[in-house]
């Protein structure tokens, strides 16, 4: 089995609010040094049988229809691999 | 017979009784219409009201989008059926791509919810020829993603072409129902496809239309009887 993480973000000249009020936490937190925050999705895709093109293409467009929102989010699509350690 | 105005419910949605009531009012037949069901049941025109399709899951709008019913809309928009998106109805519709550009959430990340004043910037669409161009209208706004965003030729395309079909007032007091409320770009509370069939908006028309309820304005009442004379009319 293998896992596909497609991970969305807001594009980067929209606002993000909630990544703001991350940010603004920060110093609360004692935590300099950090300028900005975005906040984004990221979505982990059990993959029954093998990863190969096609079914790399089919999440690609999977990801571009529904998970994400082209108008006003960048995506990505990469290939994890799942630990064997866990047994 | 009158017009008959298809009112859709999805799961979530919460004002589909008062635009039933609203088409009602305006003096067409309201038709509920049913998420699962590709069948539109030939009504003349259709209404997407709002609520929280799907719970919004995901984004705003994004699964009612693909919810069989939808496929019909689209199609039919396409070819020129009258469709008014309220709220979520809105954000439904630009996921669907039938209104370009998409919502988020408002500016500054807390639900909203009075009365709000707006402009109608186009008095030509299906759903506005009621309203004079420039008129200030009042009606409810109640929203979590209600800020309108596009990249900034979409936002130049929509200013150049008279897209723009309502806009918030920003001169006066929050308290009066005046300012951005959402910080929707260009101050935009609505828009137009360019043929003037679909149409989308945050704010609530339908919450509009009785002396006895609410606010006792009756300006969201024209939207309804626009499209009623354009449907008769035609």
């Amino acid at each position: 089995m293998a896992r596909v993480v497609v991970d969305v973000m807001l594009k980067p000249e929209i606002l993000d609010p909630q990544g703001q009020a991350v940010q603004r936490a920060l110093p609360r937190l004692g935590f300099e040094g950090i300028s900005d925050v975005r906040q984004g999705k990221r979505f982990e895709l059990e993959v029954d049988g093998p990863v190969d093109e096609a079914m790399l293409a089919r999440i690609h467009e999977l990801a571009e229809s529904f998970l994400a929102n082209t108008v006003i989010e960048d995506f990505t699509v990469r290939i994890e691999e799942v630990a064997e350690a866990a047994k | 017979m009158t017009a008959r105005i298809g009112v859709v419910t999805f799961p979530g949605s919460l004002d589909d009784r008062d635009t039933q009531r609203a088409v009602r009012l305006a003096g067409a037949e309201p038709v509920a219409l049913w998420h699962k069901d590709k069948d539109l049941k030939q009504v003349d025109a259709v209404v997407l009201c709002g609520g929280f399709s799907y719970g919004d899951y995901l984004r705003a709008g994004a699964i009612a989008r693909f919810s069989p019913v939808m496929d019909t809309v689209i199609e039919q928009a396409k070819a020129g059926l009258p469709v008014l998106g309220i709220c979520n109805g809105f954000q439904i519709l630009t996921e669907a791509h039938l209104l370009p550009g998409g919502m988020l959430g408002n500016d500054h990340l807390h639900f909203i919810c009075r009365d709000q004043k707006l402009r109608v910037e186009n008095a030509e669409t299906a759903w506005t020829s009621d309203y004079e161009s420039g008129q200030e209208i009042h009606i409810p706004l109640k929203n979590m993603d209600g800020r309108y965003v596009a990249d900034q030729y979409t936002l130049d395309k929509l200013e150049a072409e008279g897209l723009v079909a309502f806009r918030y007032l920003a001169r006066g007091d929050a308290a009066d129902g005046y300012g951005n409320p959402n910080g929707s770009l260009n101050d935009i509370a609505g828009i137009t496809n360019e043929a003037g069939n679909v149409v989308g908006l945050m704010p609530h028309p339908e919450h509009a239309v009785e002396p006895l309820i609410g606010s006792g304005r009756t300006d969201g009442l024209p939207f309804f009887t626009s499209i009623l004379k354009k449907l008769v009319n035609a």
